[in-house]
């Protein structure tokens, strides 16, 4: 029991709460909405995560360093609209040339982010606040009010959304979930045991440190803001393979998915805490709601919002309530019995 | 001549108050009509809501947090001011009881902020969706209007003279804010509290208690201002006033009000709510409209922190080489 408390971390604690939280929502769903369990249910939350779970991946490298990015949204709209507007033109285009040209240009936008915040020195949030703004009007200005339309795209793209890599009965397992899901891997595991992830993690919990340490804090966090910017790129692909038709407003309000999902998976806004997995987590737990809500038919669409935003609320605070209690309690035992000190470190570590 | 320019960079006021005398020069040489005293007043009068909201603004971020959710609140507001006029409720109780839903939706903020302790930017970002929900919950897909006539006077006529009842709202407030955050004990905490909240605490200033107060005031003042936009327009809609909370927050920080608390003047505010909305008076003069002007301000809220990072920049190398000689 003892060795078994000492090797579950606070973090995995919270992963564990977050997948107890699902199952427990999906169960008291399933009670209220007559044949919940739907495959079609499944495949819909499946690709509508696969979107958002790109999305907060950036998201989390970024909060990661104790920065924000506002302007996800915008970069996927605009990927979205603008890699579409080019496959009208020329039906032609390879796939693989048309992720490239999305990823780049996100990551061209989220470069332009973090040269603003790490060289010029302009906190994140006024940056992103800004560019959330100026992306989105250079995309109306390059439009022209027109719309990209699903008769105009090749074949190929439309048939994307329903392509499987297998399925069990009805259940498809997507390939643009496949995709979200291998994203995820690879940046769990950059996180984890890379330098590189170690050290977005050391600059986040602290800065000052982290520059006397010797870091090259600027290029990190650069870097970190163009990596969220290309995920947003790759998941504004996702996002005109899955509607099709892409208006001037497409990806509006992702921003404030993606910063839900990596709040209610447990990354701190204060930098330094969170983990992949956890966003990924959070991602899910907010679609499902989402989705849930809408198909909840004793209340009508307009309290969706409205229950969306409490109930972030909610996980918020019970993660911020419980799970100091419990890191200040893990931190305690640890020190008691490794090193005899009292508990006064354990409570510094939540202070915010 | 150096020292000079070292004094203009060092005062953001200077600079501000330089950046509108040449839109104003640059307006007046566009249109003969600008200077006009009633295109003045017309200009407060298209964003008057916006402006009295990002008074409330200075007083949060000063105190290093930030409010997202006030474009929802103020949507809100003036969602229950029009559900419960369309309701039968007699319409002065309406308007109470729509201020009154800011003032809560102020407090809810504020309790999770300071009681609970999750950051401002999750709590308002979350009640953002949140207060935007209610909105949309009253209103559902519906446009609400037939307010009494004295109601629609009051947002789109002239009370005293020329001047309109907002702008006299707003002139009010402003002296208000002045006193309180200027020469009162109350805003000198305020300030304390940004520089630092540990350091405020030791001192024995009531911490919570004064960011529960701001954020209620935050919500009642988006809320008289969700009802002023419901008078000026004459109808109300479940997405009134949205997207609003850029144009604010930008209003805020152009004035020097530093994001990360503790350190800014009422009157750079001022001077950049002068800035913003001639500058997008400026913007329709040479056809510059709508979805253009949004992005102009952003690029605004971008440099108006990049420039003195720059300047500073360049001031101290200018000093290296100098002493390097």
């Amino acid at each position: 029991m003892n060795n078994l408390k000492k090797s579950i971390r606070p973090g995995q604690l919270r992963e564990f709460v977050l997948v107890f939280l699902i199952l427990l929502m999906m169960f008291l769903f399933s009670t209220q909405i007559e044949n919940y369990f739907s495959p079609r249910f499944f495949n819909r939350i499946s690709t509508s995560v696969a979107i958002i779970a790109v999305v907060a991946i950036g998201q989390t490298l970024v909060v990661l360093t104790r920065n924000i990015d506002l302007s996800v949204g915008s970069i996927v709209g605009f990927s979205a609209y603008f890699v579409g507007q080019q496959l009208v033109q020329d039906n032609g285009l390879s796939p693989a040339t048309v992720v490239l040209m999305a990823v780049a240009l996100g990551a061209l936008m989220g470069g332009i982010n973090g040269l603003l915040v790490s060289f010029g020195g302009v906190p994140s949030i006024i940056v992103t606040l800004g560019t959330l703004a100026i992306y989105r009007t250079i995309l109306v200005e390059i439009s022209n009010a027109e719309t990209v339309l699903t008769a105009n795209l090749p074949e190929w793209l439309l048939d994307l959304p329903r392509s499987n890599i297998f399925s069990i009965g009805d259940l498809d397992f997507r390939l643009m979930v496949g995709v979200a899901l291998l994203a995820v891997v690879v940046f769990a595991l950059i996180l984890r045991y890379t330098s590189y992830g170690r050290r977005l993690y050391a600059i986040g919990s602290n800065p000052e440190a982290a520059k006397n340490a010797g870091f090259p804090s600027r290029t990190i966090v650069f870097t970190a803001f163009i990596l969220s910017g290309a995920l947003a790129g790759l998941a504004g692909f996702m996002f005109l393979a899955r509607f099709g038709n892409i208006t001037v407003v497409a990806g509006l309000g992702i921003e404030l998915e993606s910063v839900a999902a990596v709040v209610v998976g447990g990354i701190n806004t204060n930098g330094g805490t969170g983990t992949i997995p956890g966003a990924l987590l959070g991602a899910i737990l907010i679609n499902i709601l989402e989705q849930s809500l809408i198909r909840w038919l004793s209340i009508s669409e307009f309290w969706r919002d409205f229950l969306l935003g409490f109930l972030i609320l909610l996980a918020v605070a019970a993660d911020s309530v419980i799970m100091s209690r419990i890191r200040n309690l893990w931190a305690q035992n640890g020190a008691h019995s490794k090193l005899g000190r009292t508990g006064t470190e354990g409570k510094d570590t939540h202070v915010s | 001549m150096f020292h000079k320019l070292r004094q203009r960079l060092l005062s953001w006021e200077g600079f501000l108050l330089a950046a509108l005398l040449v839109i104003i020069v640059f307006n007046s040489s566009m249109s003969p009509a600008y200077l006009r005293i009633g295109n003045w007043i017309n200009l407060f009068e298209l964003s008057i809501e916006k402006i009295i909201v990002a008074l409330a603004m200075t007083f949060i971020i000063i105190n290093a947090e930030i409010d997202l959710s006030v474009a929802s609140v103020m949507g809100l507001a003036a969602g229950v001011l029009a559900w419960l006029h369309q309701a039968g409720v007699p319409f002065p109780l309406a308007i109470i009881l729509a201020l009154a839903s800011g003032a809560v939706s102020g407090a809810f903020n504020g309790f999770w902020i300071s009681f609970v302790g999750i950051p401002s930017l999750v709590v308002t970002l979350a009640t953002l969706i949140m207060f935007r929900g209610g909105a949309r919950i009253l209103m559902e897909d519906q446009s609400i209007s037939g307010f009494p006539d004295w109601f629609n006077a009051l947002g789109q006529q002239s009370l005293v003279g020329p001047i309109p009842f907002g702008l006299i709202l707003f002139l009010l407030l402003v002296v208000i804010v002045i006193v309180v955050l200027q020469y009162s004990g109350f805003g000198r905490h305020i300030y304390v509290i940004g520089n630092s909240s540990d350091v405020a605490r030791y001192s024995g200033i009531k911490v919570r208690r004064i960011k529960m107060v701001l954020f209620t005031m935050s919500g009642f003042v988006a809320a008289l201002a969700g009802v002023l936009f419901a008078a000026r327009l004459g109808a109300v809609r479940g997405d009134s006033a949205l997207g609003f909370e850029l144009d604010i927050i930008t209003m805020v920080l152009l004035g020097g009000v530093s994001i990360f608390g503790g350190s800014g003047s009422i009157y750079g505010v001022l001077l950049s709510i002068l800035i913003v909305l001639n500058l997008r008076n400026g913007m329709s003069l040479v056809n510059l409209t709508g979805h253009l002007q949004t992005g102009v301000i952003g690029l605004l809220l971008i440099l108006s922190v990049l420039l003195p990072n720059v300047a500073n920049y360049l001031r101290e190398r200018l000093d290296r080489r100098r002493f390097a000689q």
